[in-house]
């Protein structure tokens, strides 16, 4: 039986790796935002199987709150074994691009606020040298495009911490995963129109609970999304700038 | 939140763009049900023809979650959304099975009970309705309220087999079928014509489980020959369950493909492939659900879809009629490789429920404008015979066939008004049928 810190939990992609680590039997503590939806979700991973379901609800921007988090997962699980950060928003680039609030606010969410757990856990699984973190970046982080930079920056910003961080604590035994998912066809995604590159949540879940499980390091899925941003980052800059993708 | 989707229901006939709506909690569901002049709730778009169709679309993907379940009572809450695919692989390793359920696994629980479906075993357990102890309900008024048998019992006994027209089904309480191994003990007889098809179900109805394949596409004396699936749940074997898909089909085929030679060979093969009173344990999943191996198999019928007809004839002059029928069906040459003949047991109380005591018959049609004229006959014969067609199968049943067949409709009607749901709730279905 593992135990497991969800953080980010109403996320799809999260929800759905709970799913099957509750299938499995594992323990989970989840921390979310929203207390109904964390709890509806808490109710069913109980009656999917795992062996104990505990929730935590903050709003993650305050960062001054993330060391009484992490006491309180230990508290409930007793150690920790995976973390799993998820949390995040989509910005509405339009937006951004109009406000410097709005624009800075999307960064704190999706790039410093990760950084500021990132860095307390590090710390506190490089003490006892063991432990898995997995956070879930973005193929958008490969390369800044016109219609999501600001997202895509902040998710740049996430993937270039964890591949320092897991430089750092190799030595320690300590795994660090940065996932990067494509198109995922989630609540968070529901406005768009689905064409063929987009993938169902479980589909992802199940990779990156596989992906965790053989302590990988960075993992695009589904796969073909290694090849489709390996072309994207080929690409001379002076090429780029003309296409609109 | 929106988006225009072209949607259609399994038979891939007819379709239609629609505004999809897919909230992602309970809460937004309300929000959007309020917002909207109409909607209507969609779970996996398994209903056959347009029953989940409308402009303006609920798709319960995420209403999902399980609520709670007593492993020792075996009494399970759980959302709307959930499939009983889910539900399957939760309950069975803990020694639970649904006590009735469908050829599919991958419906909702919500469609269900809106489609008051029926399975293998409803001459002794009767339809999926009639095991639910409670239904939460948003209605049109936007007030969520509980209902079970014994309170609102009139907007449950319209919301079982309503065809989501009352209001959104947003979770329920179900009582589970405890069972010992996860295996079916099945036995095979054949029945070279209608007749002796028939009769095998009455010296069988102690059987738990019936049900026959039926080849449609034979006439004279072998009219109506049919192999007739018996099962009970084994005691041994233990409680696993595999729910992994074999094969899927990717593409629409060509619908020549599907032609009345191949189909013909098909069924020939099918009948010389059966063996006599052959008793055989079998696993659950292949057992109740064997087209669940096969992804998207509706493809197989082409791109432009088909239609299946399931009717029910009442048991007196039951076998007659069903020659009669039989008849209609081989000569038309249009029937498709998989009918399936099955005996219902007694009607429940559900105002719109489709099983009345007889015989039902379902078959597909290949989309094709002779096939809907051959469908508009086989209705008329049916109504004829004092029959009825099933709802969640339906995509071209007239009006009057409905209010002459389904007699409670009025009753129905009153219900909605009642709890807020008339002009609220409806379908392309409900529309066509005259329903308000």
């Amino acid at each position: 039986m593992k135990k497991i810190l969800v953080i980010g939990a109403t996320s799809a992609i999260a929800e759905h790796c709970a799913r099957i680590w509750a299938a499995k039997g594992d323990a989970m503590h989840l921390v979310a935002r929203n207390e109904q939806h964390v709890q509806t979700i808490a109710a069913d991973l109980k009656v999917r199987g795992a062996s104990e379901v505990t929730t935590y609800c903050i709003d993650l921007n305050d960062m001054n709150e993330h060391e009484e988090l992490l006491d309180a997962a230990n508290d409930a699980l007793g150690s920790v074994d995976i973390v799993l950060i998820a949390h995040g928003t989509l910005s509405n680039q339009r937006s951004c691009e109009l406000s410097v609030k709005e624009t800075l606010a999307e960064i704190q969410t999706n790039a410093l606020s990760t950084i500021s757990l990132l860095t307390l856990i590090a710390n506190r699984f490089e003490a006892i040298k063991s432990g898995t973190i997995c956070v879930i970046s973005s193929v958008a982080g490969d390369r800044g495009r016109a219609n999501n930079y600001v997202y895509g920056s902040a998710k740049a910003m996430v993937t270039a911490f964890t591949s320092g961080l897991r430089q750092r604590l190799h030595q320690s035994n300590v795994a660090v995963l940065t996932i990067k998912p494509g198109f995922v066809d989630t609540p968070m995604t529901s406005e768009f129109k689905k064409g063929l590159l987009w993938a169902k949540p479980n589909v992802v879940a199940a990779r990156v609970v596989e992906a965790i499980a053989a302590k990988r390091s960075e993992v695009y899925v589904p796969i073909y999304w290694w090849v489709v941003m390996a072309i994207i980052k080929i690409m001379p800059a002076g090429i780029f700038k003309k296409f609109k993708v | 939140m929106t988006n225009v989707t072209k949607i259609y229901g399994w038979g891939r006939y007819p379709q239609q763009d629609a505004y999809l709506h897919v909230p992602a909690s309970c809460t937004s569901l309300e929000l959007i049900t309020k917002q909207q002049n109409s909607v209507l709730a969609r779970g996996m778009g398994r209903s056959y023809g347009d029953s989940a169709n409308a402009l303006n679309v609920l798709q319960t993907t995420y209403i999902n979650h399980f609520i709670e379940f007593d492993k020792s009572t075996g009494k399970l809450s759980a959302e709307a959304g959930i499939t009983l695919r889910e539900i399957l692989e939760v309950i069975v390793p803990r020694g639970w099975f649904l006590p009735v359920t469908p050829g599919t696994s991958y419906v909702t629980l919500g469609g269900a009970i809106a489609s008051d479906v029926h399975g293998k075993n409803h001459h002794i357990a009767g339809t999926f309705g009639q095991h639910i102890k409670s239904l939460s309900m948003l209605l049109g008024t936007g007030e969520v309220v509980t209902t079970s048998p014994q309170h609102h019992a009139d907007l449950f006994h319209a919301t079982c087999g309503g065809m989501g027209l009352t209001g959104i089904i947003m979770s329920a309480t179900i009582q589970l079928l405890p069972i010992k191994s996860s295996f079916i003990s099945q036995k095979t007889i054949k029945a070279d014509c209608i007749e002796a098809a028939c009769e095998a179900f009455d010296s069988n109805s102690d059987a738990t489980y019936s049900v026959a394949w039926i080849d449609c596409l034979s006439k004279g004396k072998s009219l109506g020959r049919s192999v007739i699936m018996l099962g009970e749940h084994a005691e041994q074997g233990g409680l696993e369950i595999n729910l992994r898909q074999k094969i899927s089909v990717q593409f629409s085929t060509p619908s020549t493909l599907l032609n009345s030679l191949t189909m013909k060979a098909f069924n020939t093969a099918y009948w010389h492939k059966s063996k006599q009173n052959v008793s055989q344990t079998v696993a659950l999943m292949p057992y109740f659900y064997p087209l669940d191996a096969i992804g998207e198999w509706n493809r197989l019928y082409g791109k432009k879809g088909f239609v299946q007809f399931q009717c029910v004839l009442p048991k007196i002059d039951g076998v007659a009629n069903m020659r009669k029928l039989l008849t209609e069906i081989s000569s038309s040459g249009e029937g498709s490789f998989l009918a399936v003949l099955k005996q219902f047991g007694n009607a429940n109380q559900n105002l719109l429920s489709f099983p009345t005591e007889g015989y039902t018959l379902a078959l597909d049609f290949k989309i094709s404008e002779s096939a809907i004229k051959t469908v508009s006959k086989l209705e008329d014969m049916v109504v004829d015979m004092g029959g009825r067609i099933y709802l969640t199968k339906d995509a071209l049943m007239k009006e009057k066939t409905f209010k002459a067949t389904y007699p409670n409709w009025e009753k129905f009607e009153a219900v909605r008004a009642k709890y807020g749901a008339i002009g609220k709730f409806k379908s392309m279905q409900s529309q066509r049928l005259g329903l308000a």
